[in-house]
C-alpha cells in the first residue's frame, strides 16, 4: 500500500523534488569520463616534463583544446555531484553542511570557468 | 509524531560493529580516491592557468610537479584515478543490475585493484620513456 497521491506517483519526484536528477547525472558525467581520462593520462604521459612551448602547440591543438574543455566540465560537475554526498553524509550541522555545500559548488564553478578561459586563451 | 522516545532510537551503526569485507575496503577506497581527486585536480586547473600566464608561472608548475613530492603526488593522483576509474565501472555494472553476488563483488574488487596497479605503473613507464 502506498501513501503517495496519484499525481506524485505519476511525477515520481520524491521528497526532494528532484527524482533521479542527481543520480542520472552523476551516471552520466561518469560515462563520459571513462574515454576522457583514458585520453587525458595517455596525453600527461607523453607531455612530462614538457616546455611552455611544447604544452602551448600542443593545448593550441583544437582536439586537444576541445577535448580538454570536454573533461574539465564532465570533471568539475561529477565532482561537485559526488563531493555533496559525502558532505551530506558527514556534515550533520544544519548551517555548516550548506555553508560548506556552497563553497564546494561555488569553487567548482570557479575553476571550471578558469580553466576554460585559460584552454580558450592559449588555443585561439 | 515526535515525542521524547524519538531520541532513543538507534542511530546507524558505525564502520566498527561490522565483520571486515573486501567489498567494505573497496567501496570506502572509492569514496577516498574520490575526495583525493576532487583535491588532486585542482592541479590541473593550476597547470592551464599558469600556461595561460606564460612561461615563468609555467615552468614553476613543472618543477614543482617535477620535483620528489609532486612526483609522488602525481603518482598518488594516478593511482587515485585509475582505482576511481575502474570502480566505477565497477558501479556502472551494478547500475546495470549485474554483479551482485558476494564472490562476484570480491572478484570484481580483486580485479579492479590488480588493473588500478597495473595501469599506474604502465602509465609511469610510458611518462618516463617520453622524458627519455
Amino acid at each position: 500500500m502506498s501513501f503517495k497521491t496519484p499525481i506524485g506517483r505519476v511525477r515520481g519526484l520524491g521528497s526532494a523534488k528532484e527524482g533521479t536528477h542527481h543520480w542520472w547525472a552523476q551516471r552520466v558525467t561518469a560515462v563520459a569520463l571513462v574515454p576522457l581520462t583514458l585520453w587525458f593520462v595517455y596525453a600527461m604521459t607523453s607531455l612530462a616534463g614538457a616546455d611552455h612551448a611544447t604544452a602551448m602547440a600542443w593545448l593550441g591543438d583544437p582536439r586537444n583544446a576541445i577535448l580538454t574543455i570536454l573533461l574539465v566540465i564532465a570533471t568539475f560537475h561529477h565532482v561537485q555531484l559526488g563531493v555533496q554526498v559525502v558532505i551530506e553524509d558527514y556534515v550533520h550541522a544544519e548551517g555548516m553542511k550548506i555553508v560548506v555545500l556552497m563553497a564546494v559548488k561555488l569553487a567548482c564553478v570557479a575553476l571550471v570557468v578558469a580553466a576554460i578561459f585559460s584552454i580558450l586563451k592559449v588555443a585561439l | 509524531m515526535s515525542d521524547s522516545k524519538a531520541q532513543d532510537r538507534p542511530l546507524s551503526p558505525h564502520l566498527q560493529v561490522y565483520r571486515w569485507e573486501w567489498t567494505m575496503l573497496y567501496s570506502i577506497l572509492h569514496r577516498m580516491t574520490g575526495v583525493g581527486l576532487a583535491v588532486g585536480t585542482t592541479v590541473l586547473v593550476w597547470w592551464l592557468v599558469a600556461m595561460a600566464i606564460g612561461p615563468g608561472a609555467f615552468d614553476l608548475v613543472q618543477s614543482f610537479l617535477g620535483s620528489i613530492i609532486g612526483r609522488l603526488m602525481l603518482f598518488g593522483w594516478t593511482w587515485a584515478l585509475f582505482y576511481h576509474l575502474a570502480n566505477g565501472i565497477r558501479h556502472l555494472f551494478w547500475d546495470a543490475g549485474m554483479g551482485f553476488e558476494l564472490e562476484t563483488g570480491r572478484l570484481t574488487g580483486h580485479t579492479v585493484l590488480a588493473s588500478s596497479v597495473v595501469l599506474t605503473v604502465l602509465a609511469w613507464v610510458c611518462g618516463y620513456a617520453a622524458l627519455g
